[in-house]
């Protein structure tokens, strides 16, 4: 589905801003990868250049989806060829309502493929089911997009549009950061019920508990822009355990 | 150097000043001498210029305004149909139609509607209506500056709409100024004259169109009387060709109690000018003054507005909100003076820019002048660009750069928009909005981006 080889990026415009150093993954087709690492290892750096931000500038490297190359596309593209971006801190923006947005979004996907876009009727209802799914107060997606949201309330709104949006290649950024255990929980089966084998994820998180009810297939731990480590769920136990010293040490030793 | 210079522009209305002198002999003589003394003050002043000292003018160019001639003629023709395809219509509403400064009964929509008293301002005038007498000119005085003054030396009709004391309207009244089609630049005065007596409820809306496509001048003078815990709320729609003048007053008095609420939209024009003043003359009085303004190409869209604090108790909210683009220019300069008097005062002022283009001047000065010492005031001004992170959101979800810019240039003005609550005016500015932000982001670059 994803392959990342080589991937280096800076920050655009900023001379030795070099965040990601080299950063190889394959992700197949149905599989749950998740991503840990410390603070500033250039986790959500990935994910938004997998997106297309064009604050960041590929400096080496490839990336394709189902074998082709995205790089030179936009994030619009991206998203018509269903990536999608669950974001670690979630742009507010007044007077945009989520239901409008989203129908513009799911208007444009169809657009771009050729389909029809989805009758206001259809939409409304997909969009009150999927409100009730992720437990968003329906008085909320009323208000401005994000707008005054609480962070748990921004992070379930992620939610609501991955569920509309279906894309077929998810990342989540630090999704279950900042919610409370029920929320994680609709987290968690949001994520589970939309795992098929046509489907794929990137899961970037800090705890082991998101894993206990997501089990990913492989686990990658990122350090200063490099994937030092990759293994099975195990690894992210080991993690929770003792830390990233061993990691950092190895890569201040080389670095 | 000569210190004799003549005032602007003084030359090109006195023609047209003493012909309708020598048309309206059987004019009360309060009216004759009212007129006479306005035009004495504009042949004083002439048409206000950028020069030094004359800080009311400074941001306003009206240069290309005193360089075009107008011919003075009222109430051209116009057929119902055009006034309902150019401007908002709700056959519920009690319509008040102005052709040229000149009221038409037969294009109104009145429904005799018990304790309110609309009609012509002329008629009320001649048959010495209410107190019109008094009160007429005497909010928008003449020798405040030349519009109100070359306005009240015209002044002969318009609309005028009383309200009975404890009159409660449900359906909005509306008065359309229309400025009708002529090839020829024509310059009009419209007026409106309000006058709602105690305990008295009425949403006002004030509309502004332009039939024409050539350069049109339109002067209009509204004065508003609040009787004591009256409540008056009045839209300002002002959708003038993209060649005309538009140079508008609006004088409000408040009594006790009394809670005014304006919003304003404001899109058309070359040159156009919101004048608002708000006087809270007696405790408890509110006023909250709204707007949103769009300005594309070289139009100047000034929003003039002022409130006098003069007795205590009283609040006034002033909130705009402006969306630039083009090499236009936008004005926001409010006021509000606190008098001795009026201790526990409140007032708030903020004006937001949305500037989607690097050619674009915005001069926002909010500005307080307090000589009470018991008051809670605030004020702030903002201009800023399309956050290049909303931009990318919206974007990672798929939709297009240009289509991402339209949502949150309209999410920027929706706030404004949901004030407008009549259904029909609601639907009226969103539709204009919406035709508006393409024009917008045509002409935006990537400055408006940050
Ligand atoms: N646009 C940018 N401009 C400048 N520096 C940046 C930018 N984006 C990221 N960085 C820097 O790159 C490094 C990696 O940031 P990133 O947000 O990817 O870390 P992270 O692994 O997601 O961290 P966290 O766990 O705290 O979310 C940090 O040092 C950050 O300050
Ligand atoms: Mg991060």
């Amino acid at each position: 589905m994803l392959e990342i080889k080589n991937l280096h990026a800076s920050v655009l415009d900023i001379e030795n801003s070099e965040i990601l150093k080299g950063i190889n993954l394959s992700l197949g087709k149905g599989e749950v990868h998740a991503i840990m690492g410390p603070n500033g290892s250039g986790k959500s750096t990935l994910a938004n250049v997998l997106m297309g931000r064009p604050d960041y500038e590929v400096t080496d490297g490839e990336v394709t989806l189902e074998g082709e190359s995205i790089l030179e596309l936009r994030a619009d593209q991206r998203a018509h060829l269903g990536m999608f971006l669950a974001f670690q801190y979630p742009a507010e923006i007044p007077g945009v309502r989520p239901w409008q947005f989203l129908k513009a979004a799911l208007d444009s996907k169809a657009e771009s493929r050729g389909e029809d876009k989805m009758s206001v009727r259809n939409f409304s209802k997909l969009f009150d089911e999927k409100v009730e799914a992720v437990g968003i107060n329906p008085t909320l997606v009323k208000r401005s997009l994000n707008e005054g949201f609480s962070g748990g309330e921004k992070k379930r709104n992620e939610m609501l549009q991955l569920e509309v949006l279906q894309p077929t290649l998810a990342i989540l950024d630090e999704t279950d950061s900042g919610l409370d255990v029920d929320a994680l929980r609709i987290v968690a089966e949001g994520v589970n019920s939309m795992r098929s084998p046509e489907r794929s994820f990137i899961v970037v998180t800090h705890y082991q508990r998101l894993l206990n009810y997501i089990t990913p297939d492989v686990v990658h731990i990122l350090v200063k822009g490099q994937i030092v480590k990759t293994g099975g769920p195990e690894l992210a136990l080991e993690v929770e355990k003792n830390g990233y010293k061993e990691y950092l040490d190895a890569v201040g030793a080389n670095a | 150097m000569t210190l004799a210079t003549s005032p602007a522009a003084v030359d090109k209305f006195s023609a047209a000043y003493e012909s309708f002198v020598a048309e309206s002999v059987s004019a009360p003589k309060w009216l004759k001498d009212m007129r006479q003394q306005a035009w004495d003050t504009f042949a004083e002043l002439g048409l206000p210029t950028k020069r030094r000292g004359n800080e009311l003018w400074k941001y306003t160019n009206l240069r290309p305004l005193a360089a075009a001639d107008f011919e003075f003629s009222v109430g051209g023709s116009v057929t119902r149909n055009q006034i309902k395809a150019s401007a908002p219509w709700d056959d519920v509403w009690n319509t008040l139609v102005v052709v040229d400064g000149k009221f038409n009964s037969e294009l109104s929509n009145l429904h005799g509607t018990v304790g309110l008293n609309a009609g012509s301002l002329s008629e009320a005038i001649s048959s010495g209506t209410g107190d019109v007498e008094s009160q007429l000119a005497s909010l928008a005085g003449h020798e405040e500056y030349a519009f109100t003054a070359l306005s009240t030396a015209f002044v002969d009709d318009g609309a005028y709409i009383a309200l009975d004391a404890g009159t409660k309207l449900e359906a909005p009244v509306q008065v359309v100024f229309v400025t009708s089609d002529a090839a020829v630049s024509r310059v009009s005065y419209p007026r409106l004259l309000v006058d709602s007596g105690d305990g008295s409820s009425i949403v006002l809306i004030e509309t502004h169109v332009n039939l024409s496509e050539s350069a049109q001048f339109s002067a209009p003078v509204v004065e508003m009387f609040a009787g004591d815990s009256s409540t008056i709320r009045h839209y300002r729609v002002q959708m003038e060709n993209e060649s005309s003048f538009h140079l508008g007053t609006t004088r409000i008095h408040q009594l006790g109690d009394t809670n005014f609420t304006s919003t304003t939209f404001a899109v058309g024009a070359s040159i156009a000018r919101n004048d608002i003043h708000t006087l809270l003359d007696a405790p408890g009085a509110s006023c909250t003054l709204r707007g949103l303004y769009m300005t594309s190409g070289s139009q100047q869209q000034d929003q003039e507005i002022s409130t006098t604090h003069a007795k205590p108790g009283c609040q006034s909210d002033q909130f705009y909100k402006g969306i630039l683009s083009g090499k236009s220019h936008a004005v926001f300069s409010g006021k509000v003076i606190v008098m001795r008097d009026a201790q526990k005062s409140e007032a708030s002022q903020k004006d937001l820019n949305l500037l989607l283009s690097r050619g674009v001047e915005i001069d926002a000065k909010p500005s307080l002048e307090i000589y009470a010492d018991d008051v809670i005031a605030a004020h702030g001004a903002t201009a800023g660009h399309v956050d290049r992170d909303t931009l990318f959101y919206l974007q990672s979800r798929g939709v297009d750069e240009e289509a991402a810019k339209a949502i949150l240039v309209r999410g920027f003005a929706e706030e404004m928009l949901n004030e407008f609550k009549p259904q029909a005016l609601n639907d009226f500015v969103e539709r204009i909005t919406d035709e508006r932000i393409p024009v917008l982001l045509a002409e935006s670059d990537s400055l408006g981006t940050t």
